[in-house]
């Protein structure tokens, strides 16, 4: 008993020593570049039991001379990936698909992010866990594809959490 | 008096007495008592997704919250399901009978099972109400004036729908709303009146 307790410690203590350095790296910068887009933090949020549909935020800033467009994806977890804009008019809430896309003019940035643009994330395949990160593509008309991996964050977050610095449902 | 001075007479009388009458119409109290709150909300019976029914005038005298949603809501509904129950659990012990009941407004695809499952991600206090047909979600609604719609995209349908949470007292009577631009601070202290008040 007492010589298998010693490598199972051992063992316990390398995968947590393992676990901390994969937290760390990731943590560090988590943007994208295609040519002259960058985009920064994908996230999106926990979903509830039952959901089959969840939002794709992020920042896309065009460097460059010339319009680009967001015209689609693909997200590991979810069948369909639409580019959605919600809005609130008069406490009615209102989502449209974008059928040409989100434009990204140049010099600017767009911020994909809750009550606002979106990608949409039809037909999830299974639950969002807060934590996880799940891969993904975006599709724009002249940059082309660009692999990137979304993070999960809170059920209730508002922003994603390297942009307020920390976790977090609004809790009083 | 001559017949054409009669005329004259009858006709600016009849005037006098039409002009008044329609100055009656739009100045005078209206039916409902005039007390300016138009009248939101109104009885129901719906079937809960845990196999009840729950029916607006057998709650015991006990006040409630209303949500107009639909599961396949990426933003506006988890989002006032979570916050809702953050403000019942700041509020604690007070709020242990208060029900906030979600009715879809997408029927024909949120069931009762898969309406149940999205509910408990939340808080055991949501119920989801599951209409069972158009009429009887397009009643309910009516009586709360929400709008709900049913809008095509590339790959299905989403819904629009009013996104306020309705408070009805211990009465059925409105007796405010929730909004998300508000403060954990405001939201909570309507409720709290609103669980005193009863």
């Amino acid at each position: 008993m007492f010589r298998t307790n010693i490598p199972l410690r051992a063992r316990r203590c390398a995968s947590a020593f393992a676990l901390v350095s994969l937290l760390a790296v990731p943590a560090a910068a988590h943007d994208y570049k295609k040519g002259d887009l960058r985009i920064d933090h994908p996230w999106s949020r926990a979903t509830p039991g039952g959901a089959k549909v969840a939002g794709g935020f992020m920042k896309i800033t065009n460097a460059g001379k010339e319009a680009d467009r967001l015209v689609g994806g693909s997200f590991e977890a979810s069948g369909v990936v639409e580019i959605h804009e919600m809005k609130m008019d008069g406490g009615v809430m209102k989502m449209r698909a974008l059928e040409k896309g989100l434009e990204i003019k140049p010099g600017q940035a767009v911020e994909l992010k809750p009550g606002s643009y979106h990608v949409m994330f039809i037909e999830l395949k299974r639950q969002l866990k807060e934590g996880e990160s799940v891969k993904g593509e975006l599709v724009f008309e002249k940059a082309g594809r660009v692999p990137v991996e979304y993070k999960i964050e809170n059920l209730g977050a508002k922003s994603g959490s390297e942009h307020h610095g920390g976790h977090g449902a609004p809790k009083s | 008096m001559n017949t054409l001075k009669l005329v004259r007479l009858v006709a600016w009388g009849s005037i006098a007495v039409l002009t008044a009458a329609m100055l009656y119409l739009l100045l005078a109290p209206k039916p409902d008592g005039g007390s300016g709150v138009a009248s939101i909300g109104g009885p129901f019976r719906l079937a809960a997704a845990d196999g009840s029914v729950i029916d607006s005038e057998k709650l015991n005298g006990r006040p409630f919250a209303l949500f107009f949603g639909f599961t396949n809501c990426p933003d506006v509904c988890p989002t006032s399901m979570l916050e809702i129950t953050n403000d019942l659990t700041a509020l604690g012990e007070i709020t242990k009978d208060f029900r906030i009941y979600f009715i879809t407004v997408d029927p024909a695809r949120d069931t009762a099972a898969l309406l149940k499952e999205y509910t408990g991600s939340f808080d055991p206090r949501i119920v989801g109400l599951v209409p069972k047909d158009e009429q009887e979600l397009a009643n309910v609604a009516r009586a709360y004036r929400a709008i709900y719609r049913k809008v095509e995209t590339p790959s299905g349908y989403t819904m629009d729908h009013t996104a306020t949470i309705y408070l009805m007292d211990a009465q059925g009577q409105f007796f405010g709303t929730l909004d998300s631009k508000e403060t954990p601070q405001v939201r909570q202290a309507k409720l709290r009146r609103l669980i005193a008040k009863g």
